[in-house]
C-alpha cells in the first residue's frame, strides 16, 4: 500500500507547498496522512514515505519518535489526552483525570476493553483557562473538549461508540 | 477602548471576509502593495515601537531590518506553536480574526520581500490550520493573495505547516528544523534567522499576535500606537490569565496595567477570596514572585516586570493562591520540561532529568534537607551553559522557588 495510491489528491497538495528542491519538508503531514486510517504509523508507510522523498527509513523513524503526536504502536480508536500540566492542574485537572480513569476502570494510558477510548496524560495544550480539558485524537484529527467534566465525558465517550457503531 | 488584537470581541463576525473588508480589512496591505517601498513599511513599524510578542520582546522593526538583501529567497514565518503552559491568546487570534494576523504576515512578507510565508502551527492546533486554510483560500480568490496582487509585480503565498507535539518547536531555530522535514532541535546561534534561516535563506521569524498588531499600525500610525503602553513597551498586550482567579481568560490591555487591576478589576479576583501567594508572569518558564502591594502595583511592562526579578515574557500570568505549596509547583514544572527537553544540549537533557528525579523525591516527602540543596546547586549549574532558552528557563522556578519560598521546603522534607 502505498500513500501515492490511497490520497493521490493529498499527497499531491502536501508537496505543493514546498519547494520541490526541499520535498524533505513534506514528512510530517504525509505522516499524519499515514496514521489516519490506524492510528499509528506502520514499518511499510515509514519506508513508503522515506522513498517518496529520498531519505532514509531511520530518518523518517527519528520524526515519529520526536513528535508526540506521531504513534508507532496500535491503541484506542481514540485516544482521550488530558492536560494536567500546572495551570489546568490549578482548576482542578489532577482531580479530573483520576475519576475519569477510576468511572472507565482504567489506568492512565490503559484502554477500554472496546478498544475505543485510550486515556493519556499530556502536556500543555494552549486551553488553560478553560480547564478541566482534553483533546481526542482520532481518525478525523484532533478536536478539543473545554471545561469537562467526568459527566460530560461519559456523554461523549457515548456518542463516539455509538458512531462507531453506525459506521460499522 | 476599542480592541485591537481581540477585535472579534466588538466586531463578532470579523472572521468573515467581508465584514472584515468593510471594517477597513486588507487596506493596509493594499496601501503598502500600490503605495509604499518595502522599507517604508519596515519604518512605520519600527517608529512604532512594537516589540515581538513571542517571550523575548525584541523590537519587531528592527528583526525586519536585519534581512539580509544579499542573499534570495526571503522567507517569512509566523510562529503559532503556543505550548508555554499558561499561554493561549495565538489560539483565540488565530480562530476569531484570522484575517488581521493573515494581513500582518503578508505586510511582513512584503517588507522583507518574501514570496512565501509558512504559519507553524503546534500539531494540536489541527483545527485552527484546517480553518486558516479556508481562509487562506478565501483571501485567494479575493485577489489578496497570488500572482501580481493589486497589479503590483509582487506575489505571494502563505502555506500552513502543522507541528506533531513538541514544545522546543516554538524556539525559532528549532522550528525552521521541523519546516525542513527534521527533529525539531535548536540550531548554534549565531548565525540568526534574518541571515540564514528556512532552507538556509534569510527569514523573519515573528509570533502570531506581533503580525497581528501590524495591519492596525499600518492603517493608524506609529504615533496612534505609541499613545498606547508606556516609553519601553509600546502599545497594546493579551495577557493570558489562568491559575487561582475567577475568571481566567485572555485580556487585551495596554502594557503598564497593573498586576492588581489585571487579577482584581478585569479577573474578578481570586477564587474564594483568598489572598495571592505567588505570580509566574510568563508561564512555566517563569520566575516565581513572592506577592505583596508592591508587586500588585507593578505595571506590567518589560523593564518594570524585570524589577521583580522576573520576566514578562509572553504574558501568561499564572496566580498562585495561599493554598498552593511551591514544591508542587516546581515538580509540575519540571516534569513538563523534563519531558519537553529535546535531547541535544547535555545540560538540560541531563539537568533536567534529576531535577525531575529530585523535585519528585521532595514533593513526595521522601526528601531532605541536603536534596534540596542538591536541586538548587543542579539548577544553579545548568544556568548559562544550555544551548537554547528552554534549557535556561527550566531552572527559573526551581531556583527563585527554593530562595524565596525556603518554608514551603522546609514544610516537607525529613528531619
Amino acid at each position: 500500500m502505498s500513500l501515492e495510491k490511497t490520497y493521490p489528491k493529498e499527497v499531491k497538495q502536501i508537496l505543493a507547498k514546498y519547494p520541490p528542491e526541499h520535498k524533505r519538508s513534506a514528512v510530517m503531514p504525509l505522516l499524519y496522512l499515514a496514521q489516519r486510517e490506524e492510528g499509528f504509523i506502520n514499518k511499510a508507510a515509514m519506508q513508503d514515505i522515506a522513498q517518496m522523498l529520498d531519505i532514509t527509513e531511520t530518518e523518517v523513524a527519528s520524526i515519529v519518535g520526536f513528535y508526540s503526536l506521531y504513534h508507532d504502536e496500535k491503541a484506542g480508536k481514540y485516544r482521550m489526552q488530558v492536560c494536567t500540566d500546572l495551570p489546568c492542574a490549578l482548576r482542578g485537572a489532577d482531580e479530573f483525570l483520576n475519576n475519569l480513569c477510576g468511572n472507565l476502570g482504567i489506568k492512565v494510558g490503559e484502554t477500554t476493553p472496546d478498544g475505543l477510548v485510550t486515556v493519556e496524560e499530556v502536556m500543555c495544550l494552549a486551553s488553560c483557562d478553560k480547564a478541566p480539558m482534553f483533546q481526542t485524537q482520532g481518525p478525523d484529527g484532533i478536536k478539543y473538549h473545554d471545561l469537562m467534566t467526568v459527566d460530560r465525558t461519559m456523554e461523549l465517550i457515548d456518542a463516539l461508540k455509538q458512531a462507531n457503531k453506525e459506521a460499522k | 477602548m476599542a480592541y485591537v488584537l481581540l477585535r472579534h470581541r466588538d466586531i463578532p463576525d470579523i472572521n468573515k471576509i467581508d465584514v472584515y473588508k468593510k471594517n477597513g480589512g486588507f487596506a493596509a496591505f493594499k496601501k503598502a502593495v500600490t503605495k509604499m517601498q518595502p522599507v517604508e513599511v519596515t519604518n512605520v513599524v519600527k517608529d512604532s515601537g512594537l516589540r515581538g510578542r513571542g517571550g523575548a520582546g525584541f523590537p519587531t522593526g528592527m528583526k525586519w531590518s536585519f534581512i539580509d538583501n544579499k542573499n534570495w529567497p526571503h522567507y517569512v514565518v509566523a510562529n503559532a506553536d503556543e505550548s508555554e503552559p499558561g499561554t493561549f491568546k495565538d489560539r483565540e487570534i488565530m480562530e476569531s480574526n484570522p484575517f488581521q494576523f493573515l494581513e500582518g504576515l503578508a505586510l511582513a512578507s512584503y517588507a522583507v520581500g518574501a514570496n512565501a510565508a509558512y504559519i507553524y502551527l503546534r500539531g494540536e492546533f489541527w483545527q485552527v490550520a484546517a480553518f486558516l486554510d479556508e481562509k487562506i483560500a478565501e483571501m485567494e480568490a479575493a485577489g489578496y493573495l497570488g500572482d501580481n496582487l493589486f497589479g503590483s509585480e509582487y506575489s505571494l503565498k502563505i502555506y500552513t505547516h502543522l507541528g506533531a507535539g513538541a514544545y522546543i518547536c516554538g524556539e525559532e531555530t528549532a522550528l525552521l528544523e521541523s519546516i525542513e522535514g527534521k527533529r525539531g532541535q535548536p540550531r548554534v546561534r549565531p548565525p540568526f534567522p534574518p541571515s540564514y534561516g528556512l532552507y538556509g535563506k534569510p527569514t523573519i521569524i515573528n509570533n502570531v499576535e506581533t503580525f497581528t498588531n501590524v495591519p492596525m499600525i499600518l492603517a493608524n500610525g506609529a504615533d496612534w500606537y505609541k499613545t498606547m503602553g508606556t516609553m519601553d513597551s509600546a502599545g497594546v498586550k493579551v495577557f493570558s490569565l489562568s491559575g487561582r482567579v475567577r475568571k481566567p481568560g485572555n485580556y487585551e490591555l495596554p502594557f503598564g496595567t497593573t498586576f492588581r487591576q489585571l487579577i482584581y478589576e478585569h479577573a474578578g479576583g481570586v477564587q474564594d477570596g483568598r489572598p495571592v501567594k505567588a505570580i509566574m508572569p510568563a508561564g512555566a518558564s517563569s520566575s516565581l514572585v513572592v506577592v505583596d502591594d508592591k508587586v500588585l502595583d507593578t505595571p506590567m511592562d518589560y523593564a518594570s516586570v524585570r524589577t521583580l526579578g522576573a520576566d514578562l515574557g509572553s504574558a501568561s500570568v499564572i496566580v498562585l493562591d495561599d493554598t498552593v505549596d511551591i514544591d508542587w509547583v516546581i515538580n509540575k514544572t519540571i516534569k513538563f520540561f523534563k519531558h519537553e527537553s529535546c535531547g541535544k544540549c547535555t545540560p538540560c537533557r541531563e539537568g533536567n532529568y534529576w531535577m525531575r528525579n529530585l523535585t519528585n523525591r521532595i514533593h513526595s516527602g521522601k526528601g531532605s534537607a541536603q536534596d534540596v540543596d542538591l536541586l538548587l546547586n543542579v539548577a544553579k549549574q545548568m544556568q548559562g551553559k544550555c544551548l537554547c532558552a528552554l534549557g535556561e528557563f527550566s531552572t527559573m522556578a526551581v531556583v527563585t522557588g527554593i530562595e524565596r519560598f525556603p518554608q514551603d521546603f522546609k514544610k516537607v522534607v525529613k528531619a
